[in-house]
């Protein structure tokens, strides 16, 4: 029977009333009393020395409050990068600044040049046509490898090149996997690119900054997906504000998928400009402006070869990957292409020597940094379908092949440095063999023939590393921030309690499931829990929402505050019912003594501590109220394996999608409904890589796609329904709910599947098809099968 | 400044209005309707759909002056005035038909428009009807499964949970 | 936006003197298109003359010959709905943009931009429509003249096209994955005199008419008529989405389904 509440209940959430009404709180429907807006003169050219910005015309014209160029920001710090990679010679990577308006020259289309703040929006844009910028343009470097050609165009001057960094790993084993492959009965050899992505969360960037010179408090309302993050980067880094002066407000946020983890200078100079202007200033991004202002995802072209023995097994995996930074390093842009995607690619697979080559490159694009799955959707992609080449050309069954390779003894310590605690991929994949029918296959494929398509069956692995993760290993590895994570459990006088999360919710349900963690350990009702985020001026701290580590992470941190709470108040209630505190026993929302039939309420204890008449002052405060700072000893290894059918119409290269299966093994699950909306969505993105979206530039570094008039968005009708499974569940060993998070892992596990699937739909047709790059719209596969 | 007046989920709303002034930033600016939102600038998201007598329409896409003495019903509208959910909302909610939220004002309003026409919608006619609506977080599969239910359909033997 | 005046008439006459009244004016149909890109900044009218208003532009009806007219301010869901007389019309608005364009979108406002993806003008061109203005009646094979060009003068306004209604007719879109436009449609319209075939999505040169299809077709109006028949790709539309060859490939592919299908 499902539980009606607690961990593992499909409890309905809370949140969808107010969305479902009409009446959730948006950053776009705040607005502050006397408010300004501001309009972004940006860049249409690529590249291009910033000669002047004449401004005058446009301060005089009607509405205008001010208008600010990079010289206003003279002494203000630069957007600051939260990673350092090193290089495989030991070396920093070369870190640019990054002007909140761009300084000296331009360096990508949507780079803002000066900010226009006026009574209206209109206003602002009409003042903004005013301005006159003298640009002379520069050649766009836009190709990763001509980009660090010799006597390339630079996009940073003040660097050597447009090399960010050329990262080796593992550096040792490199002598030892190339050996591998010369020794190799057999090698798979595979160049793939891994598509440029826009994340497109539906409800675009905001930011409304404003100051109040009676107490020097700065706040800035924002669509992020961690306040307390930007508070830290923008507050420390760029504008020199004390955490007391500045609070940072994330309300309901309408979606993230990675884009609005980083601070980006809109947020920096609202905040600044409100108190240069001495009123609220607000941003609205429009969709058009998203595309060229949001961080990008993804943009790796790779190299893959895999070597196996004569008995198909795998020997040494080696990859050379190029990695598109765009024109400045995005807060976490440096880790995805090293940290999140090298230490990935053993996947499941007991694969003994590995080396990883990633040169990560400046080019005259938007920034690119995480999107949903970060490094992992490229790790797997590349990995997966490698061993789907393998399998093909050795004539073995995609499935056996994996089987055969697959990791089985746990903990296992892979060649790329990382350590998979528990797992059991040959129970995922039995379990998606179950759900695939594959034996009908050929009945299906011939019934598809019948109609005149091809049908194709793909199939995949996936593992992933979510729970970011252990302050003191991450700092080694260059993170400049701590990745733990903060909860402060607030109980009231009458038994109600607050929940303080850093662990933001834009999507994921928090307040749903979060609640439930702390309903089923306590015993009460999930209704008598309250769980707050999204403004430092509430929590005391966090590090956010992303990588898949809220429950792994938050979810702990919460747990351990509320047993800090437990313990307390078994203090309280051992006081109360004259029992030894080793007695007392908590079930169901009451403390009883074991063995006995005397107990006391949970509301009777928390008004104890809150009214101590009867109360043991010499030994305890008064008070219920605790906070506890989380930091994972590992991280946590989602796996799971994938399966999709699709047909293909051979007359013009359109691909659906006719079965969808997932089979995720996420460790212990909270909220079962919630989970299996993530994996949905997860896949829908995945899909989307896979067959629609294609963020493209031209030679000129013009971005092709710059809206949804060109931007594939996945819709109703490119999807099916999907069939989702999470039941093999081997729990995470080193958290205190055994859970390893489910965010991305849709995004990750999907798109090799779906091309695996095309690739065999095709080559059923006799095609001397091997790969087509991603996405496979009908063009490109109808030109692959030419 | 032109005066506009309509009937906003049932009551009287008038206000002064610019030539160039959209439907949606009329509900959201000046009638204080967020409910509405504005999602993309090119006509295709739909999170701003509204009815305007009877009929969806994309709200951003459509100038206030054009819907001055109209009857518009808006999110904000459609639950009961005890704030008890109506059939379509709540379908969502059981159905977790919903995520971030954003784009849910508009995908009720347009299920409400469909299951209008087509009281008993197929799944290949649900989502055909919302290509004009744009989720980027349920990767729809529960949005077509809360809005089949909500026309009485048994969805129960739809895939997986 | 740039700002501009709105009005309303509800007389054709009063929107063709508004039009009239400034050079900078622009009449309104449904918007779907012009809003858009007045949002961009692309356009700077003074004054927008809506014709949403003038109850003469509404509507279907039957014409004395037998064809269907539609005024020119219907909206894509009333031809859907309404056009049953023609039903491969009907079909093709059931399916131009979404719901939600549809209920706002005109057939005047669609042809009048003559957008080179848009599938009106393919429907108008294959089925030799008239387009009816304020001032002339225009036959379709005069009236389109490449991309976002047509035979209006400034303020000209469509007020009724005029659709004779063939034995058969199909339209096939191929659709571009992102804009949900036409990445080629190809409407094909069977009539006692012969048969004409039009294609939107794939030309720089807006709609066509495949005139070697349309010989083969009056012939023998099967699909295997067009066994051999192709089209170059060299003057069409390269883009993300498509080369040229692309294009031209999905003509012949679409034109075959679109004879297929016809009904």
């Amino acid at each position: 029977m499902p539980k009606d509440g607690g961990i593992g209940a499909s409890s309905k959430r809370r949140e969808d009333v107010r969305f479902l009404t009409g009446v959730g709180n948006y950053t776009d429907d705040i607005n502050v009393n006397g408010q300004a807006y501001v309009y972004f003169l940006r860049s249409d050219m690529a590249h291009g020395t910033l000669n002047s910005v004449d401004t005058s015309a446009a301060s005089a014209m009607p509405g205008v409050v001010r208008v600010f160029t990079a010289t206003d920001f003279e002494g203000v710090g630069s957007i600051p990068c939260g990673w350092q990679v090193t290089d495989k010679h030991g070396a920093p990577m070369q870190e640019p600044a990054h002007p909140v308006l761009a300084t000296g020259k331009v360096r990508h289309v949507g780079e803002p040049i000066a900010a226009v703040v006026a009574e209206t929006l209109e206003q602002a844009r009409d003042a903004a046509e005013a301005i006159v910028v003298d640009i002379t343009e520069l050649p766009a470097v836009v190709d990763m490898k001509a980009a660090l050609a010799s006597g390339a165009t630079k996009v940073h001057d003040d660097l050597e090149n447009n090399l960010c960094y050329d990262w080796g790993f593992v550096e040792e084993n490199k002598a030892a996997t190339d050996a591998a492959f010369e020794a190799a009965a057999h090698v798979t050899t595979l160049e793939l690119v891994n598509n440029r992505l826009v994340a497109n969360p539906m409800e675009p960037r905001v930011a409304v900054g404003d100051y109040s010179r009676g107490t020097d408090e700065h706040t800035l309302y924002t669509t992020s997906q961690n306040p307390h993050v930007i508070r830290l980067l923008m507050g420390a880094f760029v504008l020199g504000i004390p955490e007391h002066k500045l609070r940072v407000v994330a309300p309901d946020v309408g979606g993230g998928f990675g884009t609005k983890i980083f601070h980006y200078q809109e947020e920096a100079f609202c905040t600044f400009a409100a108190k240069a202007c001495n009123r609220a200033v607000k941003w609205t991004s429009s969709r058009t402006e998203a595309f060229i202002s949001d961080a990008h995802g993804r943009d790796h072209v790779t190299k893959i070869e895999l070597a196996l023995d004569a008995e198909n097994n795998f020997t040494a995996l080696r990859t050379e990957t190029h990695a598109n930074m765009g024109a400045y390093l995005s807060t976490f842009a440096p880790s995805v292409p090293t940290w999140l995607h090298g230490t990935l690619m053993a996947g499941n697979y007991k694969t003994p020597l590995i080396y990883v080559n990633v040169k990560a490159v400046f080019t005259n694009t938007v920034p690119v940094d995480a999107y949903r799955g970060a490094g992992r959707p490229e790790a797997t992609f590349q990995l997966e379908r490698v061993v789907d080449k393998a399998a093909r050309e050795l004539g073995v069954d995609p499935i056996a092949l994996r089987r055969q390779n697959f990791i089985t003894e746990f903990p296992y310590a892979t060649p790329v440095a990382v350590e998979y605690d528990t797992g059991d991929y040959h129970a995922t994949m039995d379990k998606l063999e179950e759900m695939i029918d594959r034996s009908g296959f050929d009945a299906r494929r011939a019934e598809s023939e019948k109609n005149g398509k091809l049908r194709g069956l793909g199939v995949n692995c996936y593992i992933e590393a979510c729970g970011i993760a252990p302050s003191n290993l991450v700092g080694q590895l260059g993170a400049r921030a701590g990745l733990y994570e903060s909860a402060t459990v607030r109980v009231n006088a009458t038994g109600g309690l607050v929940v303080m999360t850093g662990s933001h919710s834009h999507g994921q349900g928090h307040e749903t499931s979060f609640a439930q963690v702390v309903a089923e350990m306590i015993g009460i009702d999930e209704n008598m829990i309250e769980i707050v985020h999204g403004d430092t001026s509430k929590v005391p701290m966090g590090m956010g929402t992303y990588g898949s580590r809220s429950i792994a992470v938050g979810g702990s941190a919460m747990v351990r505050a509320t047993e800090k709470i437990i313990n307390k108040a078994k203090k309280i209630a051992s006081h109360l019912l004259e029992a030894s505190e080793a007695d007392i026993e908590l079930k169901d929302g009451a403390f009883s003594v074991a063995g006995t039939d005397k107990s006391v309420a949970w509301g009777d204890v928390t008004l104890a501590a809150y009214v101590p008449h009867n109360y043991p002052l010499e030994d305890i405060e008064p008070g219920l109220e605790e906070t506890a700072f989380y930091d994972p000893s590992n991280f946590t290894y989602p796996s799971g394996a994938y399966a999709c059918e699709v047909e293909v119409d051979p007359d013009t290269g359109k691909v659906s999608i006719e079965r969808f299966a997932a089979a995720d093994d996420f460790g212990n699950i909270i909220n079962p409904m919630i989970v299996t909306g993530q994996v949905h969505g997860g896949l829908a993105q995945g899909i989307g890589q896979a067959l629609l979206e294609n963020c493209a530039y031209d030679e000129n570094g013009q971005l092709l796609s710059a809206s949804y008039m060109e931007y594939a968005m996945p819709r109703a009708d490119d999807l099916p329904m999907f069939d989702v499974d999470h039941s093999c569940q081997t729990p995470c060993t080193h958290n205190p709910l055994g859970v390893k998070g489910c965010g991305e892992a849709g995004a990750i596990g999907s798109p090799p599947a779906v091309v695996n699937a095309v690739v065999d739909a095709l080559q059923s047709a006799g095609k001397d098809v091997t790969h087509v790059d991603m996405p496979l719209s009908p063009d490109r596969v109808w030109e692959a099968m030419q | 400044m032109t005066q506009v007046s309509m009937t906003v989920n049932g009551k009287a709303a008038s206000g002064d209005v610019e030539g160039r002034t959209l439907l949606s930033s009329f509900l959201r600016d000046q009638l204080h309707l967020t409910g509405t939102h504005v999602g993309c600038d090119t006509s295709q998201c739909g999170a701003c759909v509204v009815h305007v007598d009877g009929q969806a329409v994309k709200s951003c896409t459509m100038l206030a002056m054009e819907a001055d003495g109209s009857e518009v019903s808006t999110i904000e509208g459609q639950a009961g005035a005890d704030g008890s959910l109506n059939v379509i909302q709540q379908a969502f909610q059981d159905h977790h038909g919903l995520q971030c939220g954003f784009c849910t004002p508009g995908m009720v309003m347009s299920a409400a428009a469909l299951l209008k026409e087509n009281p008993k919608p197929s799944e290949a006619e649900v989502r055909a009807y919302l290509e004009g609506n744009i989720c980027r977080c349920t990767g729809y599969h529960n949005i077509v499964k809360a809005i089949m239910a909500a026309s009485g359909q048994d969805v129960g033997a739809m895939a997986a949970e | 936006m740039y700002n501009f005046d709105v009005v309303k008439p509800e007389r054709i006459a009063d929107a063709v003197k508004e039009l009239s009244d400034s050079s900078e004016s622009q009449p309104l149909g449904g918007g779907q298109t012009l809003i858009p890109t007045l949002k961009q900044r692309l356009a700077s009218p003074d004054k927008l003359v809506s014709l949403s208003a003038i109850p003469e532009m509404k509507g279907v009806c039957a014409g004395d010959d037998g064809s269907v007219c539609i005024g020119g301010a219907t909206t894509h869901a009333t031809v859907a709905a309404e056009a049953s007389a023609y039903p491969a019309l009907a079909a093709t608005a059931a399916h131009i943009g979404d719901p939600a364009v549809r209920n706002r979108g005109t057939i005047g406002g669609s042809l009048a931009n003559n957008d080179p993806s848009a599938c009106y003008p393919a429907a108008a061109l294959a089925s030799g429509a008239t387009i009816v203005t304020n001032a002339r009646e225009i036959a379709a094979d005069d009236y389109f003249q490449g991309m976002f060009t047509t035979a209006l003068d400034e303020g000209e306004i469509i007020t009724e096209v005029r659709f004779p209604v063939p034995e058969k007719a199909n339209y096939q879109k191929f659709v571009q994955p992102a804009s949900r436009f036409a990445l080629v449609g190809v409407y094909v319209a069977k009539y006692a005199d012969g048969v004409r075939v039009a294609i939107t999505g794939a030309s720089n040169d807006g709609v066509f008419r495949w005139a070697e299809a349309e010989a083969a077709l009056s012939a023998n109006f099967s699909a295997d008529a067009l066994d051999g028949l192709s089209l170059s790709g060299d003057d069409m539309i390269s883009d993300l989405h498509g080369t040229g060859a692309y294009r031209a490939h999905l003509c012949a592919v679409m034109t075959k389904r679109a004879v297929a299908a016809a009904a």
